[in-house]
């Protein structure tokens, strides 16, 4: 009962917020509004036992994706006034694909296999069952190829993402740390010597 | 949870080996000098040398597979490995000077190219949906950072764009297929896969269809087969001559592995669907490469509606589904793979600072200038056009009768028709290097760098000494389907 509860809950503040995301007017808070998703989205997975992806979700994409999305948000001019241009225009074709996509999910989940009749009943895993525990047994052993070719693939994001986008413009000025060091007082400093008397506005 | 067994790291040595220089290259790269770039250099060809060394120490006389059976190393596996490295090596030889001269000499590039060649050994050796999916984007990243690596060239970072947008989508297909596949077997096993195919046939055949046709899709996609051959013209033209010449060479081997393992390896029971696939697009590539190519003037465009081609021919050699016919699609792609290497190897020598070699025209006057050099292009013409006594014409000879063996009699007619029409193409670039005279002042010229010139001789010479002898390779690809 009280299962049913905190899903239609949080699948209702879900969909709100979703709707929310692409009819606010303020992209700032589109974006806070995706993180709410994010979350809401989060704790139906934690009601389905997922308690490893729903954490990695909060981690992964709240805690690190959606706020450099907001800071690039913040540093983009957006002008919203021309990004509304054509809604109208474009408002009977996006209805349409809606309810084409609409159409289709329909059929799928009241098909015969999708449907809720055909598809079992998940049976509820024990009080001390830890998926982040079975997703660690596997990943290290059975899939650590795999494991180690990510790795490499993340190794030649890194290098391809420098190698593209460092370089020295000659323009670009730099601080050069020994020469301010070295730097002495008769460099920088000099003492002028005037009568205070002569000094009359 | 079953226990885990320590899985044999032997056969994955090679794979080993070469991580690790990757690794080292990458750090030694960092202290050194913009003059002393050329150890780097030194040491990528190295780790190359050492994991073909490495290859060969572990290579097992039947097949063994490793890591729960997600990584298998057989006959095919090594002598497709040994080809993807030894090619990369001269890829990397035949660049440096074009590198030097666009000042793009940088370490990071060889990192690039030997991590996309570590994507390519392990899409050679996956057998496992994940493991060959896993090993293609790493092939691909580092791909599309090479095509943008200059980056003062507008046109190479369109490519690099179009590239990524493109291939992006191919592994979206490519991954749906694969998804469908899990739903319905249960499995990304390729071996197990195999196993359950048959049984699940009867029960859901329409599933197993539509997940095939996005496996096709997303194969022939990175093989560049029509109508997914978009990409391939603007990609080449775009790219620098370097990476075009690391482009058009070295993936076809993976691609072509890629195919063997999911098509063949796991899902040889619906061959009676897939090779109706492919029949549509063989032909359709054999036809559009060839006729398109008459129009162009852009050498590298050219060259890249012949790959589309010769793809059409690697792809006539596997639809048959028999082991000749595989064997020879194998010998295909591994010559084309040696004979493109040499038209874009003689391509990067016209190129100089400041000036970029790409149009037919500009190879006019090659022989007068040149000889050595525009015999050794006219070789790779005439391979790549099918004459013999090039090795071009034993590679279509041998597919061909993989063909005919099937009695798809109508096919083999159809591709020697566009074999001839293609002649066309690949004599003029004959004729404009020996009688077209070029502008005054405007000669060919080339750099004496005799490394590359010994090299490039060799790899050209090698077209005909295995035309001659063609059964030395030949012998290794049907020993790796028998």
């Amino acid at each position: 009962m009280i299962e049913a509860f905190i899903f239609y809950l949080f699948a209702s503040l879900t969909v709100a917020s979703a709707t929310t995301v692409v009819t606010v007017r303020n992209p700032i808070h589109a974006a806070l509004f995706l993180v709410l998703t994010f979350f809401t989205s989060a704790v139906i997975w934690m009601t389905l036992e997922a308690e490893f992806l729903a954490i990695i979700l909060v981690l992964v994409y709240v805690g690190a994706v959606m706020v450099l999305f907001l800071f690039v948000v913040m540093m983009l001019d957006i002008n919203i006034a021309r990004m509304r241009e054509g809604f109208v225009q474009y408002l009977p074709l996006g209805i349409g694909v809606a309810l084409v996509m609409l159409a289709l999910m329909l059929s799928v989940v009241t098909g015969d296999i999708f449907s809720s009749e055909a598809m079992l009943e998940p049976i509820p895993k024990a009080a001390d069952y830890s998926n982040t525990k079975a997703l660690g047994g596997v990943l290290y052993t059975e899939y650590v190829f795999a494991f180690e070719i990510a790795a490499v693939i993340l190794l030649v994001a890194i290098v391809a993402a420098i190698s593209l986008t460092m370089r020295k413009r000659p323009k670009t000025k730099y601080q050069s740390p020994p020469d301010q060091i070295k730097v002495r007082k008769a460099d920088r400093l000099r003492i002028v010597k005037m009568r205070s008397s002569n000094f009359e506005p | 949870m079953s226990e885990f067994i320590q899985p044999n790291l032997l056969p994955a040595l090679p794979e080993i080996v070469m991580l690790a220089m990757i690794c080292l290259v990458l750090v030694v790269d960092l202290f050194l000098p913009q003059e002393k770039r050329g150890f780097t250099l030194l040491l990528s060809v190295a780790t190359l040398v050492l994991t073909i060394i490495a290859i060969v120490a572990v290579a097992p006389s039947d097949s063994i597979s490793s890591f729960g059976g997600s990584f298998v190393l057989d006959q095919m596996a090594v002598v497709l490995k040994i080809a993807t490295c030894g090619l990369s090596i001269l890829v990397f030889i035949y660049s440096r000077d074009y590198l030097i001269d666009h000042d793009i000499y940088k370490g990071e590039y060889y990192v690039l190219g030997l991590c996309a060649t570590l994507g390519m050994m392990i899409m050679i050796s996956g057998h496992s949906f994940l493991l060959i999916y896993l090993g293609l984007e790493l092939l691909s990243l580092s791909l599309y950072a090479m095509i943008a690596f200059n980056r003062n060239s507008a046109i190479a970072s369109e490519a690099a764009m179009k590239y990524f947008v493109l291939g992006a989508m191919a592994s979206g297909l490519l991954l749906y297929g694969i998804s469908i596949f899990y739903g319905i077997t249960g499995t990304l096993n390729i071996e197990q896969l195999a196993g359950v195919v048959p049984q699940t046939m009867k029960e859901n055949p329409v599933a197993l269809s539509f997940a095939l046709t996005f496996i096709v899709v997303g194969i022939s996609f990175k093989l560049g087969a029509v109508p997914f051959h978009m990409w391939v013209p603007d990609i080449y033209q775009g790219a620098p001559t370097s990476v075009t010449l690391f482009i058009g060479t070295v993936p076809k081997i993976a691609g072509f592995a890629m195919a063997i393992r999911l098509l063949v390896d796991g899902l040889s029971d619906l061959q009676a669907e897939w090779s109706q696939m492919l029949i549509v697009l063989a032909v359709a590539s054999l036809a559009i490469g060839n006729i398109i190519a008459i129009a162009q003037t852009n050498f590298k465009r050219l060259l890249a509606y012949s790959t589309i081609s010769h793809i059409g021919f690697i792809l006539l050699g596997i639809l048959p589904g028999t082991d000749t016919g595989f064997a020879a699609a194998m010998f295909y792609t591994i010559v084309y793979a040696i004979t493109s290497s040499v038209a874009f190897g003689v391509l990067l020598l016209l190129n100089r600072k400041g000036f970029e070699a790409e149009n037919i025209n500009d190879l006019s006057g090659l022989n007068e200038s040149n000889p050595w050099i525009a015999a050794l292009l006219a070789i790779a013409m005439l391979s790549m056009a099918g004459v013999p006594p090039t090795v071009g014409f034993y590679a279509k000879l041998s597919v061909l009768q993989a063909v005919i063996q099937v009695d798809m009699v109508w096919l083999a007619v159809i591709a020697v028709l566009f074999t001839v029409i293609g002649l066309f193409y690949y004599l003029r670039v004959i004729k404009v290097m020996y009688f077209d005279k070029p502008e005054p002042d405007q000669l060919p010229t080339i750099k004496q760098s005799l490394d590359v010139k010994i090299l490039l001789s060799a790899n050209g010479l090698s077209l005909i000494g295995l035309g001659i002898f063609p059964s030395a390779l030949m012998g290794y690809c049907i020993l790796a389907f028998s």
